[in-house]
């Protein structure tokens, strides 16, 4: 299935099971423990990110922190 | 009233239709604190200045260090163990002495924010820290002033504008600090130099639209930008009704500091 992270459209093998934390894990993505993810527009609590499902055509943004500025 | 040695000096924003001689007054008129005299703070106070906003505040407790120079263009060679403060002013008013330059040479804290933002119309968050970058939303949202979020990390950066219970606010999108160390710092992660001249300089053009009512500000869009591929990218945001400081039941009330935030970056070298 095809999902949109950050913008880019990205094709991931098919897995009904597959919830954001398991999506997190599964990309490797960085700050993996901290990051806020935003789905179709609406940024997730922590708590829901394992329970809240990835379906076809969802447009994920991974949010990181940068704390630099001096 | 504009003198006509001033109506020169600002030509070139005069002759715009969205400034003209009444938005320089505006400009003239406002107040700006810029808190962190360092990467995003250098060009924010040099292009403030030039713009000739009245009244600029700038916050920051540290000396001027060598390493400080491959990206703080506001700090010289001699400058080296100076107030960052000091020599912040000295530039700001090098290049135009009508300003009034108000140095603070402390970190912000919990028992401080609240009165210094109190001063000010717009603030620029270029602080290098979590412990401060939190506290400044906190302050700014519970005292109700827009302000300009700014954070950089190697050779990205983000930059969100503020308008306290109208957008989203950095806790919106972040509830809570990340645990200490869980983050890279500047100084031990790197930052290419002219990456806080592009994210400061972004920052900067908002207080002066927020000083001239004109144009969209950031709010509700947080910019990130990716200085390798050269990409900026916008990412929509919305205000969070379970925000701990915005939304609709908030359990932060008051300043507080985040003391798990507080050693990152440059402060460890203190
Ligand atoms: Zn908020």
């Amino acid at each position: 299935m095809t999902i949109t992270i950050n913008g880019k459209e990205t094709t991931i093998p098919d897995n009904p099971g597959r919830t954001i934390e398991s999506l997190l894990e599964e990309l490797d993505v960085s700050q993996r423990l901290y990051v806020t993810v935003e789905l179709n527009g609406e940024i997730l609590d922590r708590a829901a990110h394992e329970t809240t499902p990835v379906a076809g055509g969802d447009v994920i943004e991974f949010l990181y922190f940068m704390g630099g500025g001096r | 009233m504009l003198t006509e040695e001033q109506i020169e000096r600002y030509s070139r924003h005069i002759i715009l239709k969205e400034v003209g001689g009444k938005g320089q007054q505006k400009l003239f008129d406002g107040k700006v604190l810029i808190i962190g005299a360092g990467g995003l703070g250098a060009p924010i106070a040099l292009y403030l200045a030039a713009a000739g906003v009245g009244t600029i505040g700038i916050a920051d407790a540290d000396d001027v260090d060598l390493s400080n120079l491959q990206r703080q263009v506001i700090h010289f060679t001699p400058d080296v163990g100076k107030p960052k403060v000091e020599s912040a002013r000295e530039k700001m008013l090098a290049i135009n002495p009508d300003l009034n330059v108000v140095t603070y040479k402390e970190w912000v804290t919990a028992a401080n924010i609240m009165e210094m933002v109190g001063g000010y119309d717009f603030i620029i968050d270029g602080t290098d820290n979590f412990a401060a970058k939190f506290l400044i939303n906190d302050a700014c949202v519970l005292a109700g002033k827009p302000y300009s979020h700014g954070g950089i990390l190697q050779f990205d950066g983000q930059t969100v504008t503020v308008d306290p219970g109208k957008s989203a606010c950095y806790r919106c999108l972040f509830p809570e600090p990340p645990p200490k160390d869980a983050i890279p710092t500047c100084s031990q992660a790197g930052v290419i130099g002219v990456l806080p001249g592009v994210l400061g300089t972004i920052q900067a053009t908002e207080a002066i639209k927020f000083l001239l009512g004109k144009g969209d500000l950031l709010t509700d869009r947080l910019l990130t930008y990716n200085a390798l591929r050269m990409k900026f990218r916008e990412v929509p945001l919305r205000r969070k009704t379970t925000c701990p400081v915005c939304g609709d039941t908030p359990t932060i009330t008051g300043a507080k500091d985040e003391l798990d935030a507080l050693t990152v970056c440059d402060l460890e070298a203190h």
